[in-house]
């Protein structure tokens, strides 16, 4: 199996901050709770102070390195690009190996680990009430998602599909000659709460003659287990999907995932070998759409009289991959949508992985300036790439009474694209 | 360590949960942008004039030394434990708490960031010019201790300029307010301007009123390279000789344009021996002539190429080469001393000689950059600590450099202050009787020495 870096192989990164402060700008934790150690420079000084064992991973240190999103903002906005995410998963690997997973952590590792388990829990929950969720079990794996302070917080949630996507389409569907093959990897949130995502992304494919793999044995990308330190549930998994995603050969894997997109495309980059040419062929969808023309057909449709005011939220993961552009060129180019930019779309919507299971109260008050932000800009939705975000947008639009409406961009895909 | 009825009492006064003494926390307020760690014993963040007076009270009876913290990001060590004792954060105090359209002047709490005080101000169609580079995440307070530059300061002044009123909490706990929110007054000594740039030495700034300007209603942005630093500064005289102050006129060296060449992929012509970015801002009737005006008259100047921008994008993407330099640098060296002396800008390339000299004296790197329109040029040494003697030539280096601005007429600090990292210094360029003169105000206010001691003078 491979492993992931550790603490101690961030040392030269580490040593990159020049403790300028720049981070402070930028951190939407920061933002929401001014305190040094809540910011980029904060946690990089406590990493380089665990290193040198001038400080144990006592419980502020742990509290510190928590309270991060994992977002990046800090690392796109700092002078040397300090991967600040990369070093505060690695501390939070660390804390996992020497302290015991925290019992979310734990949850996390166990459902996880598990596909077949979190398949049944899915199943069940869909048909239950939320009233049910609170007699599980502490450990069980359905709080991943829905963890007992999410429904007593007054969280609002999507329900979970009573049939994962993933069960109710076929392994492969065969596209025209001559056109490319690819993988979906669907992830969790399509798989378990937006199925309807993964319908309209297969339908686009369809338009397009493209063939499509859907592994049934892929897994979760790893992603929430690298941001709650389980390093080797993420390298299980990694193993897993590596397997699935290279059983058949395929010439791209696609995710309409921004967060499986950074947990294919980044995390088994890092990974080495084999894992890095998985990553070398992960493609967000609306790159690959782009590549593949679809602006441009859907420039042929006729234009629509009436049209939605649409804004976009940029997802960190796709941010942070240099991927801003092409969602919103898909976007521009639907035929019943008047696009419009609103200010602070880059800024992180305060989901970040596990950390809003641990710190709702401040991922609400970064939720809430996005909120703000999606109102003054007069839309009536707003479309972004990925499920999480999604889930967390609206949210944030649900507790500062707005009207908007979160979709994924496919959704809006899928309302222009011609009856079959 | 602090006795813990000393934290007690700080905890009774401030409330527990704005009193750490966490290891984690007193990490975390160690250091600022010198990279130099100092541990204080506790960290506080009061909300009020009232509970700083009486920490400063507390800290007077008890002998504790207090270092007042905005951001952490000076040059210079200014907010920097150098003695334990206890770290003053004015996070907490920030909040903008006016601003007044028609008298043209707001109030606001130490601890808000400057651009978002701008952001707030423009909305309104008014203005705040002081821009120092760390504008995005430096705290208003800070700028009124350090008296903060940046790049339009060469036409509309430096953070003093737009002082116009302060509440101060003094060292020994009492509250005073100097100034006030009208465009005169001459009752007294000018205890404003005093506080401004005393780098908290001299009291803790709790409030601050603050006089604006209309907003600018356009701004054109202009690129150009010359052939030498001579063209370059020649640009500047003739441009301000002919009675146009730009908004801004920062340059970069032929050694500054090496390392971004060397770092980025930015388009810099092999001929560019050094690069003046220029701006004006007001009417957009009148800045298209303006532009045009300069445009002639620097033309003759050995002017390898010219970029212009029309929209804030394209203007944008011109200070891209500047805003390259920081992290281009670092590529060509991984630790760097960032000094900010200041000339007469007639003496600008007569000073990048000086330092041309001394880096190959001294076989160090040093680029130059800045703010060509106020002579504030910074000289960048750039060293690897690692190897050994770059430390040691590195401050023999920086001693010549202040001595060569002094000579020039000039000052080894045009905007980053003192604070630690220039104090073995200041006999260079103040004499002892003006030096006396600043200590006996400091002793007499703070006869205890426990705000911000051991900055700007050695004790």
């Amino acid at each position: 199996m491979a492993k992931l870096k550790n603490l101690e192989d961030y040392r030269e990164e580490i040593e990159q901050c020049v403790k300028c402060g720049a981070c402070r700008a930028h951190c939407p934790v920061f933002g929401a709770e001014r305190r040094e150690g809540r910011v980029a420079r904060g946690k990089v000084a406590l990493s380089k102070a665990v290193l040198d064992g001038e400080i144990g991973l006592e419980e502020k240190v742990i509290e510190d390195l928590s309270q991060c999103l994992l977002c990046g903002s800090c690392c796109a906005g700092c002078p040397n690009k300090v991967p600040t995410e990369e070093i505060v998963a690695a501390a939070r690997r660390k804390i996992a190996e020497q302290r015991g997973l925290s019992s979310f952590g734990k949850g996390v590792a166990a459902i996880l680990g598990r596909p077949k388990l979190m398949n049944t829990l899915a199943k069940t929950g869909g048909a239950l009430s939320s009233l049910l969720f609170k007699k599980l079990p502490e450990h069980s794996g359905l709080r991943l998602r829905f963890p007992a302070p999410y429904l007593e917080s007054g969280r609002t949630l999507p329900p979970l599909t009573a049939r994962p996507f993933r069960e109710r389409c076929p392994e492969r569907i065969e596209g025209k000659e001559g056109m490319p093959t690819v993988a979906f990897f669907t992830g969790c949130g399509i798989n378990y709460m937006y199925p309807e995502i993964g319908e309209a992304f297969l339908r686009a494919l369809k338009f397009l003659g493209v063939t499509v793999i859907i592994p049934g044995d892929q897994a979760c990308c790893g992603l929430p287990a690298v941001s709650a330190g389980a390093g080797e549930v993420v390298e299980q998994l990694a193993e897993q999907n590596l397997a699935a995603l290279t059983r058949e050969p395929v010439d791209y894997v696609l995710t309409a995932c921004a967060s499986c997109n950074a947990g294919i495309g980044k995390i088994y980059a890092d990974l080495g070998g084999d894992y890095e040419q998985l990553a070398a062929k992960t493609r967000d969808i609306f790159v690959f759409l782009v590549e593949m023309g679809l602006p441009e057909k859907l420039a042929e449709l006729p234009s629509r009289g009436v049209k939605t005011r649409v804004t976009y939220h940029d997802p960190c993961h796709l941010r942070t991959r240099g991927i801003t552009k092409e969602p919103r060129a898909i976007l521009k180019s639907l035929p019943q949508v008047e696009f419009v930019e609103m200010e602070d779309a880059a800024t992180c919507c305060g989901l970040g992985g596990t950390y809003s299971v641990y710190h709702y109260e401040n991922s609400k008050r970064i939720g809430a300036k996005k909120a703000g932000r999606i109102e003054e800009s007069g839309a009536e939705l707003v479309a972004t790439d990925c499920p999480g975000c999604i889930m967390q947008l609206q949210d944030a639009v649900n507790h500062a009474g707005g009207k908007q409406r979160a979709v994924h961009i496919l959704e809006l895909l899928n309302e222009v694209l011609p009856e079959e | 360590m602090l006795e813990q009825r000393i934290i007690r009492n700080l905890q009774q006064t401030l409330g527990k949960e704005h009193v750490s003494t966490d290891k984690a926390d007193l990490i975390c307020y160690s250091y600022d942008a010198t990279q130099q760690q100092f541990l204080p014993d506790v960290v506080i963040y009061p909300a009020t004039a009232e509970d700083v007076a009486l920490v400063m009270k507390l800290a007077n009876a008890e002998n504790i030394p207090v270092f007042p913290r905005g951001a952490g990001s000076g040059f210079t060590g200014g907010s920097l434990p150098t003695r334990g004792g206890i770290v003053l954060s004015t996070e907490r105090m920030n909040r903008i708490l006016e601003i007044d359209s028609e008298n043209l002047v707001a109030t606001v709490e130490p601890g808000v960031v400057t651009e978002q005080f701008q952001k707030a101000v423009e909305k309104l169609g008014l203005f705040y010019p002081p821009d120092p580079a760390s504008l995005k995440f430096s705290t208003l307070g800070g700028n009124v201790a350090e008296c903060a530059g940046g790049p339009r300061c060469v036409k509309y002044g430096v953070t003093k300029d737009f002082i116009i009123g302060l509440e101060v909490v003094t060292p020994t706990g009492d509250i005073i307010t100097t100034g006030g929110p009208t465009m005169k007054g001459v009752v007294g000594y000018d205890l404003t301007k005093l506080i401004c740039g005393s780098e908290g030495t001299l009291g803790i700034i709790t409030r601050i009123v603050i006089k604006l300007l209309p907003l600018p209603e356009a701004k054109k942005t202009m690129l150009v390279m010359f052939d030498s630093i001579d063209g370059a500064a020649r640009a500047v005289s003739t441009i301000i000789g002919h009675k146009i102050i730009p908004t801004t006129l920062e340059f970069m060296d032929g050694r500054t344009l090496d390392c971004v060449r060397q770092a980025t992929d930015l388009e810099v012509p092999e001929g560019a021996r050094a690069v003046l970015i220029i701006e004006v801002d007001g009417d957009r009737e009148f800045l298209a002539k303006q532009v045009q005006k300069i445009q002639q008259l620097i033309q003759p100047l050995g002017v390898v190429e010219t970029r212009s921008a029309e929209t804030p994008e394209e203007s944008e993407a011109l200070w891209q080469i500047r805003r390259s330099v920081s992290a281009s640098l670092r590529k060509v060296n991984p630790d760097k001393f960032n000094e900010d002396i200041c000339v007469p800008r007639s003496k600008v390339p007569e000073m990048i000689r000086k330092v041309d000299a001394i880096a190959e004296k001294y076989q160090i790197p040093i680029v130059n950059f800045g703010h060509a329109g106020d002579g504030n040029i910074h000289v960048n040494v750039m060293i690897d600590k690692k190897v050994p003697g770059e430390l040691e030539r590195a401050h023999k280096a920086i001693e010549e450099v202040f001595k060569g601005a002094l000579e020039l007429g000039g000052t080894m600090s045009g905007e980053h202050g003192v604070g630690i990292a220039k104090a073995p210094y200041i006999p260079l360029e103040i004499s002892e009787k003006a030096a006396d003169y600043m200590k006996t105000i400091k002793k007499a206010l703070d006869p205890n020495n426990i705000l911000n001691p051991g900055k700007i003078f050695l004790d």
